[in-house]
């Protein structure tokens, strides 16, 4: 199953970045505020001709 | 005019158009082959116009036209919108457009006339793939830039749906597309035999895993909650079921594989990977449907709303059914009967089709200067009768699929297979009309789409959005 020397190794790296990636992200409070980001799309007007504020 | 105070809402609109257009196309094109396999005489003895050629002219046409083009539209709106800025570049973003495009007409061009690699969802040959190469490294700098530059902190969790979707498919491209050119239109695979098998359906299941599952949470996490004015029932849960998704996906591949040449281990990997998928993905379900929370009543009145739900509905169905199908004793039921196409087109007509609808919906008035769609009540009748048509075409599906898996394995009590192929195949035929009935509708309501579309955009030019000032909600 000579595949899996590809794609297990493969399939590691993968995991090392995402997981790099979410500390990273976490580290520098991307998650901090889990309420605020939810609410904040709704108040950006995008609804007719002008758009925005 | 200063180009940094506007979104860049061109290209948006474009890819919009072209996701209309294709959509149309795609779905066409589904409907010929559904009626070739009942009525075997539309083939007109033509090459080009063989089902063996066109099946993969409509998966390519409704997962990569239809779908990524969607995308494309979906992913630089809200990325935009969301950071509030413009996009990184507004000449490498219409390279993406007309580089797409020009991929999806080649397409066009070289499948019917029999150019294939062979591999499902992976049939364009080396030159195509590699303009693909190109136009997604565009996109990825795009829209990576985009969110480097941005100036709202926070990176709201639709965007990492779109860049994992994003980095996802680079990955799996160029990893499923290594091959050897032997003359202009020809190339072998580097792999062969089962280990071609299991790389091919570890592209094919991340293709569905991070295109048409994480790219279109992407649309379900900005459109749902702007369209029914609540916001996301629970941003905790959306970040951990991203996660747990993207871990997940990535082993389920060879459940695709079962009871073939790879061994029994790695069938099981991909058996229990499948299994435990079931949970982030009604995360994301149940995360969507509950930001329904407090306006229930607007589904009695908004048919985009009732799209984008419905959409959920089917997604919810879709991943209950995977997993069970990856089961290796159901799977030695359902494999290569019609169980499997009822499955995709639960979640490609009901899951896929009906998010990108509702989200295109959404887009088309904010696009074109207007306030809604040229006509709701068009919007509700798309709804209803490409739902009628789901309900037809995935319920003719699986008592064909079951009635198929069942003919195949019956044996007489002398051990002798009790049916031949054919009487199986005989068997089918009411269904595939059902079927094909079923379709028809649903293309029905892409034309209604189609229709609705053109009443609202004519006569209307792109005007790019201005960018508010920051607002003092910080995140």
């Amino acid at each position: 199953m000579e595949a899996l020397y590809l794609l297990v190794p493969l399939s590691l790296c993968i995991v090392v970045l995402a997981v790099w990636i979410f500390f990273g992200a976490a580290d520098s409070g991307q998650f901090d505020d889990l309420d605020g980001p939810g609410a904040r799309i709704l108040h950006d007007d995008d609804a007719g001709p002008s758009g925005g504020i | 005019m200063d180009n940094a105070l506007n979104y860049n809402y061109k290209v948006v609109r474009q890819f919009t158009i072209a996701t209309v257009f294709w959509g149309v196309i795609g779905m066409l094109v589904g409907v010929l082959i559904a009626a070739q396999l009942a009525w075997p005489a539309l083939n007109f003895d033509t090459a080009w116009l063989s089902y063996g050629r066109l099946r993969p002219l409509h998966t390519n046409a409704v997962i990569f036209a239809f779908g990524i083009n969607g995308l494309f539209a979906t992913s630089y709106y809200v990325v935009q919108r969301t950071c509030q800025v413009r996009l990184f570049s507004d000449t490498l973003s219409q390279l993406t457009f007309w580089g797409w495009q020009a991929v999806l007409v080649l397409a066009t061009v070289t499948l019917p006339m029999g150019f294939t690699r062979g591999k499902e969802y992976a049939e364009l040959e080396w030159p195509i793939a590699l303009l693909i190469t190109v136009v997604w490294v565009i996109y990825a700098v795009v829209f990576f830039g985009t969110l480097i530059k941005r100036k709202v902190k926070h990176i709201y969790v639709a965007n990492w749906f779109f860049g994992a979707y994003i980095i996802a498919v680079a990955l799996l491209h160029v990893v499923n597309g290594a091959s050897m050119p032997v003359s202009a239109m020809k190339s072998y695979s580097a792999y062969s035999g089962v280990q071609d098998a299991m790389i091919q359906w570890w592209y094919g299941h991340n293709a569905v895993g991070f295109i048409l599952t994480a790219g279109y949470l992407g649309m379900v996490y900005y459109f749902i909650p702007k369209q029914a004015e609540r916001p996301v029932y629970s941003y905790r849960l959306s970040i951990v079921h991203f996660w747990a998704l993207i871990f997940t996906y990535m082993w389920a591949g060879p459940h695709h594989l079962h009871y073939t040449a790879l061994p029994d281990w790695t069938q099981s990997i991909g058996m229990v990977f499948s299994l435990i998928l079931l949970a982030p993905s009604w995360g994301g379900m149940i995360n969507g449907i509950m930001t329904l929370s407090g306006a229930w009543h607007k589904l009695r009145t908004d048919p985009i709303l009732k799209l984008m739900i419905v959409s959920l509905s089917f997604y919810g169905m879709a991943t209950f059914e995977g997993p069970m199908m990856s089961i290796k004793t159901v799977n030695a039921l359902s494999h290569y009967t019609d169980w499997g196409i009822a499955h995709v087109h639960a979640g490609a007509l009901g899951w896929v089709g009906f998010i990108t609808m509702g989200s295109i919906y959404y887009l088309i008035p904010r696009l074109s200067g207007k306030t809604a769609m040229w006509s709701t009540r068009l919007i509700d009748l798309h709804f209803w009768v490409a739902t009628i048509g789901i309900v037809l075409y995935i319920a003719s599906m699986w008592i064909a699929g079951v009635m198929q898996g069942l003919m195949w394995r019956a044996v007489n009590a002398d051990g002798t297979l009790t049916y031949t192929f054919v009487e199986g195949v005989k068997a089918t035929y009411p269904y595939y009309v059902i079927r094909f009935g079923g379709g028809l509708l649903y293309f029905s309501g892409m034309l209604l789409m189609a229709y609705n579309t053109f009443q609202t955009m004519r006569a209307t030019a792109s005007a790019d959005a201005k960018i508010p000032s920051l607002l003092p909600l910080h995140a």
